[in-house]
């Protein structure tokens, strides 16, 4: 699934339709016709002034987080060194050891896993089992059916939040880990809208061709689409399971008990404990923990993920 | 007679459709049940965490409720109130405040990525590095931030100091406190609009830039007519997500001003509703505010789909 197979294909011949239409002068030939053709005859002077530009930008990109890793390894007192001090001296790594021993980040890395993975890994499969039915099924009102679904999109979670809450704490779920699994294991509609844009892709014929041969529904997902769908699938898993790991809205409102919360929850909750403290060395430790696994991530799949997020953008 | 004829032919062929269509039915039942089957988990997601919830805000939000008590019915009396809010209506306006960031970071990565477009060096490390704060947790960014911007030793200030400019204390002082929310959302969504863009841009076809340039047009000229009109869908997707998303700020508020900043100049709306239902218990209300919000998310997406249909015939 190319980029060019969006809307802006559409797009791009009534442009050049247009151009086609407007250009009636004669084209001056007085200067390189190809001047704007390709790379290779990019102006190098240009191309320098802007890497130059990137690179002071780059720096304020990664300034921040570069303070962040820095002053983790610090002593309490180093962080108030004026001027900042940006190679700590003398390292401090036995923060790492203290923030996993004094503070509920280890616990708070186990809940965050256990909501993201069983969310992302279950909600993934219902989502699929959805996006094939919703693109290679019969079933009257299916159209409709999506529509309805993708209508959720519209309605903002903090709308939502109340109610939900309410409807969990009637049945005793605060305090635990369900109500942040439980409303959205159940498929996402992001996900549903891509692989259904995914599976049109696919020709009928394959999921026919299998039916004709006697295999049941659940075995032409299995054997045919998901091979199919896999990449789209990992693209959106990763994105979601980023988005639930930095979730932090609905889990403070429904987790209480220090163990029992997720780790951007714990961490949030540090930056108050310990700012009180002084001990900002340990707050930044716990940060770095949390973006690390994410950063590991997005370094492994950095390709698929800045695919995937173009994407996102094509397909509207 | 014609009459006659035409009846029973139009009776007959509707019959024969309805018995077609039993036929049908018949032969599809089994791929019906499956696709209801394989559809039945966001469904039923749908309308025990949306409908149901959603439905359950219209009720509550005409009750004075504490969420654990009896409701009473008041009719109006949240929306009465809500009027006459000045809280609520300084918190809309800080919300709305907020989004000035929108234009200038979009600004900024059409800008970044038609640098990224050109055969810069390191053109790929460039856009990891603008991108790593995108999948950086907001709470350890917010948390990260709040310290950067500290008056006496926050990097924001050593940073201005080289230059000799004395910076105020960001988040303390009710006029720098917005713009200091503003420009780390800038910071942080950078990339993420960037990688679309850069997407968008590549995807434009060289030749129309070939039929500009033998025309003459120059670079401002071929930018203003072929690059902007073909990134339009990115632009109109951008600024939809991020208009939903900014209407939802909260995270950043809560860590970076937990009292709703100095005089209440950073308190969002969510971060007034949250307060209200699960600080004051008063979900009622707070249930009113959130259908507004809802209500008025719903009405601008409606609008800018409008203005964005208009458009698309103008260009055409």
């Amino acid at each position: 699934m190319s980029i060019t197979s969006n809307p802006a294909t559409t797009r791009m011949a009534t442009t050049s339709a247009r151009l086609a239409r407007t250009n009636r002068t004669i084209p001056k030939f007085d200067r390189n016709p190809f001047a704007a053709r390709s790379g290779s005859q990019e102006n190098k002077a240009v191309n320098w002034v802007l890497f130059a530009v990137l690179s002071i930008g780059a720096i304020f990109m990664a300034a921040p987080l570069l303070w962040m890793v820095s002053t983790s390894l610090k002593t309490t007192e180093a962080v108030y060194a004026l001027p900042p001090e940006w190679i700590p001296d003398p390292f401090v790594w036995n923060n790492y050891v203290r923030v996993f021993e004094d503070t509920f980040v280890l616990s708070g890395i186990k809940n965050s896993l256990i909501v993201a993975l069983s969310v992302t890994i279950v909600g993934s499969v219902f989502s699929s089992l959805a996006a094939f039915a919703l693109a290679k099924m019969r079933l009257p009102g299916k159209n409709f059916i999506f529509i309805v679904l993708l209508s959720g999109m519209m309605v903002p979670f903090p709308t939502l939040m109340i109610p939900q809450f309410v409807m969990f704490a009637n049945i005793g779920w605060v305090d635990t880990l369900l109500p942040l699994i439980v409303p959205v294991i159940l498929g996402n509609v992001i996900m549903i809208f891509f692989l259904r844009q995914y599976l049109h892709n696919v020709p009928d014929g394959l999921v026919e061709a299998a039916k004709i041969d006697g295999a049941s529904y659940l075995r032409i997902f299995w054997t045919i689409i998901l091979p199919l769908i896999r990449p789209a699938i990992a693209a959106q898993f990763i994105l979601w399971f980023m988005a639930v790991w930095n979730d932090y809205l609905a889990p403070i409102i429904y987790l209480n008990s220090p163990e029992k919360q997720t780790l951007q929850v714990v961490i949030a909750n540090m930056n108050v404990q310990y700012a009180t403290q002084r001990d900002y060395p340990l707050i930044m430790t716990a940060s770095v923990i949390s973006v690390l696994p994410i950063l590991v991530v997005f370094l492994i799949f950095q390709r698929q993920i800045i695919e995937s997020v173009a994407l996102t953008g094509s397909k509207v | 007679m014609a009459i006659d004829v035409d009846t029973t032919a139009g009776s007959w062929t509707k019959e024969r459709r309805k018995a077609s269509r039993k036929a049908n039915r018949k032969l599809h039942r089994k791929e019906y049940t499956w696709a209801a089957i394989f559809m039945a988990a966001p469904i039923v997601g749908w309308l025990a965490f949306l409908l149901f919830p959603l439905g359950f805000s219209v009720y509550a939000s005409f009750t004075n409720w504490n969420g654990l008590g009896a409701m009473s019915w008041i009719g109006l009396d949240n929306y009465v109130r809500l009027i006459n809010d000045p809280y609520f209506w300084k918190a809309l306006w800080n919300t709305v405040f907020y989004m000035i960031g929108i234009p200038i970071g979009l600004t900024l990565s059409l800008l970044l990525a038609l640098a990224l477009a050109r055969r810069i060096p390191g053109r790929t490390f460039f856009r990891t590095v603008y991108y790593i704060p995108v999948i950086s947790s907001l709470a350890a960014i917010a948390i990260l931030w709040q310290w950067a911007y500290n008056g006496d030793f926050g990097l924001v200030n050593q940073f201005l100091a080289i230059f000799g400019i004395d910076g105020p204390n960001w988040l303390m002082d009710p006029t720098w406190s917005k713009p200091a929310l503003i420009i780390m959302a800038i910071w942080k969504g950078l990339g993420y609009s960037t990688i679309l863009y850069l997407a968008a841009v590549q995807a434009v076809p060289r030749s129309l830039y070939e039929a500009a340039a033998l025309d003459g047009a120059n670079a401002w000229q071929r930018f203003r007519t072929i690059t902007l009109p073909m990134v339009r869908p990115v632009t109109f997707f951008l600024v939809v997500t991020n208009i939903i998303a900014g209407s939802m700020i909260f995270t950043e508020i809560n860590i970076m001003t937990p009292t709703g900043g100095p005089s209440w100049s950073t308190a969002s709306l969510v971060w007034y509703i949250w307060n209200q239902a699960f600080r004051n218990l008063s979900m009622g209300y707070a249930t009113s505010m959130a259908l507004v919000l809802g209500i008025l998310v719903l009405i601008v997406t409606v609008i800018q789909f409008r203005l964005n249909r208009r458009n698309d015939f103008s260009i055409e």
